[in-house]
């Protein structure tokens, strides 16, 4: 059976090869910032579940030091000239496409694979032990096909990842700070502001509050799975579903497409917003929500709609 | 109501632009601190929490492959490709992709395409070539604006594509919480009500692209004038 913490390994050694190539380069901006700080990741990933809960936290702590000091930086320059891709291109031609689908071909092949066979995997791990079994099978097969050292694949990747920096690690920060404002009761003090707020017996008030609430909330701790559970037992189930009759499925359903349209404007749901615009090399940061802003808002405004409109069908 | 303080940290760290990495570990202590619960107990929370994240860093399993095909002239090709395909524009090759998107994830197909996986090695790259031809010599704000729209249009796509689906997380987790409130309803009745939001979310994100491709036709007509 395939764990996840087979899956924390390759991720390991992938993340100490990083710190390898970054330790030996006496020449790339921050190179030294970045050996350690993917030394740091990747005894996270290797030796997590030894150092302990503080240890960890400690080792976080270490990380958001290694970047607010600035250590880090983009590293060295690419590996192969803008000419030297463009003939290589004409060379491999579609056979480049055919071995970039090889990645979601064997992401998704995986995932119905364990989802008939689950013995194989740990439960509930079938997703990212399929991701993971993507990268590794896509890199052996890209290796062979294009008949590169497997050095080389790991330079381009140590290029990219120092591209990201620090960046990389913001998703599972975030997901950690979540943890920790659930513990200390930040939606239920949320959720208990916003039920101040609403006017008594409105029910358009009462809407409005539910789906903007869910967009806010969303805003504020990047995830809308985080935000549901708190709006819908604060507002949602109270007022809507119990005082003003609303059809529940319709308050749930499109409440929680509210809370996505928050989502799309948050620099906290970082794997979405802000991890794409490192990858693309923009300046901006924020890129990508600017970009999202255009369509966020005018759904949210239908989806507030929507939710007037369909839960109380047939009571006007 | 003290706890907020952590989401005061937060929004006050974004605002200065501190490093959000710094900001969620003061974040973090803040609300704990208010919460009561003490700076090393607060620490060894996040810590708990983060290790058990991990499984949020697997996507960086693929930047070693998605590199050497780079190197390999991945992009390049997808680039030439476009610019042989006369009919591409903008907002075509992005509507067509926040279609299959939104389709595919109502499958439950989520996994098979992605920022790290289709938009930085393939479709960025396709939406800037075809950038290229409809305003030559395209400055690099707009060329950052438009790379920008091609991640903005996988996000769009596949939140406003996966609640159809029945067995996708979020449905799942309201079924969930309206379950414990004595409230048992079946999962297609949920994902039910996301096809009208898909389906607006399609349309005005579809009419944002079609006027990315007229502003474009407008930088370019002046240029295209002077030739003639």
């Amino acid at each position: 059976m395939i764990t996840r913490h087979a899956v924390y390994l390759l991720a390991g050694l992938m993340f100490a090869a990083y710190a390898a190539f970054n330790l030996a380069d006496r020449q790339g901006t921050g190179a030294r910032g970045n050996a350690l700080f993917w030394g740091l990741m990747g005894t996270s990933m290797l030796a997590g579940d030894r150092l302990g809960d503080l240890g960890n936290g400690v080792l976080l702590a270490l990380l958001g030091l290694v970047a607010a000091l600035r250590l880090t930086g983009p590293g060295s320059a690419p590996s192969a000239p803008a000419e030297v891709r463009l003939a290589r291109a004409g060379q491999h031609g579609n056979r480049l496409f055919a071995l970039a689908m090889v990645i979601p071909a064997t992401a998704l092949g995986g995932t119905l694979l364990f989802q008939f066979q689950p013995w194989l995997v740990e439960p509930k791990q079938g997703g990212i032990i399929a991701l993971a079994l993507a990268a590794l099978l896509a890199s052996l097969v890209a290796l062979v096909a294009l008949r590169a050292h497997p050095r080389v694949a790991l330079a381009e990747g140590r290029r990219l990842i120092d591209s990201v920096g620090w960046a990389a690690v913001l998703p599972q920060a975030l997901v950690a700070l979540g943890a920790v404002f659930t513990l200390a009761g930040v939606g239920t003090a949320v959720g208990q502001l916003f039920a101040l707020a609403i006017p008594a017996g409105s029910l358009a008030g009462a809407v409005l509050a539910y789906g903007l609430g869910m967009a806010l909330f969303t805003c504020a701790l990047g995830n809308a799975f985080a935000a549901f559970p708190v709006m819908f037992a604060g507002v949602g189930l109270p007022l809507l579903v119990r005082a003003h009759h609303g059809d529940p499925a319709v308050v749930a359903a499109i409440g929680m497409l509210a809370g996505f349209c928050g989502t799309l404007l948050t620099p906290m749901a970082a794997n979405f917003n802000l991890v794409p615009a490192a990858l693309l090399g923009l300046r901006d940061r924020n890129a990508v929500i600017r970009a999202q802003v255009g369509t966020a808002l005018p759904l949210l405004a239908a989806n507030i709609l929507f939710i007037w409109l369909f839960a109380f069908r047939g009571q006007g | 109501m003290l706890v907020l303080l952590g989401l005061g940290v937060m929004l006050a760290g974004f605002a200065l632009r501190w490093n959000p990495l710094l900001v969620i570990v003061l974040a973090a202590l803040a609300s704990g601190l208010a919460a009561g619960q003490g700076a090393l107990a607060t620490l060894a929370a996040l810590g708990k929490a983060f290790n058990s994240a991990r499984y949020v860093m697997i996507i960086w399993l693929l930047l070693p492959v998605i590199g050497l095909l780079e190197a390999h002239g991945l992009q390049e090709h997808a680039r030439t490709l476009i610019g042989r395909l006369r009919g591409a524009t903008v907002a075509r090759l992005l509507t067509g992709y926040l279609l299959a998107r939104q389709i595919s994830a109502a499958l439950g197909l989520d996994a098979a395409a992605g920022q790290a996986q289709t938009v930085r090695p393939l479709l960025a790259p396709m939406v800037e070539a075809a950038a290229e031809r409809q305003a030559p010599g395209l400055d690099e704000a707009t060329r950052e604006e438009i790379k920008a729209m091609a991640a903005a249009t996988d996000n769009v796509g596949r939140f406003f594509g996966e609640d159809i689906f029945l067995a996708v997380g979020s449905i799942l987790l309201m079924k969930g919480v309206l379950d414990r409130a004595g409230i048992v309803l079946e999962p297609w009745q949920y994902s039910l009500w996301a096809i009208p939001t898909a389906m607006v979310a399609f349309g005005i994100h579809a009419w944002r692209l079609r006027r990315i491709d007229r502003a474009l036709a407008r930088r370019a007509a002046p240029a295209g004038g002077a030739e003639a």
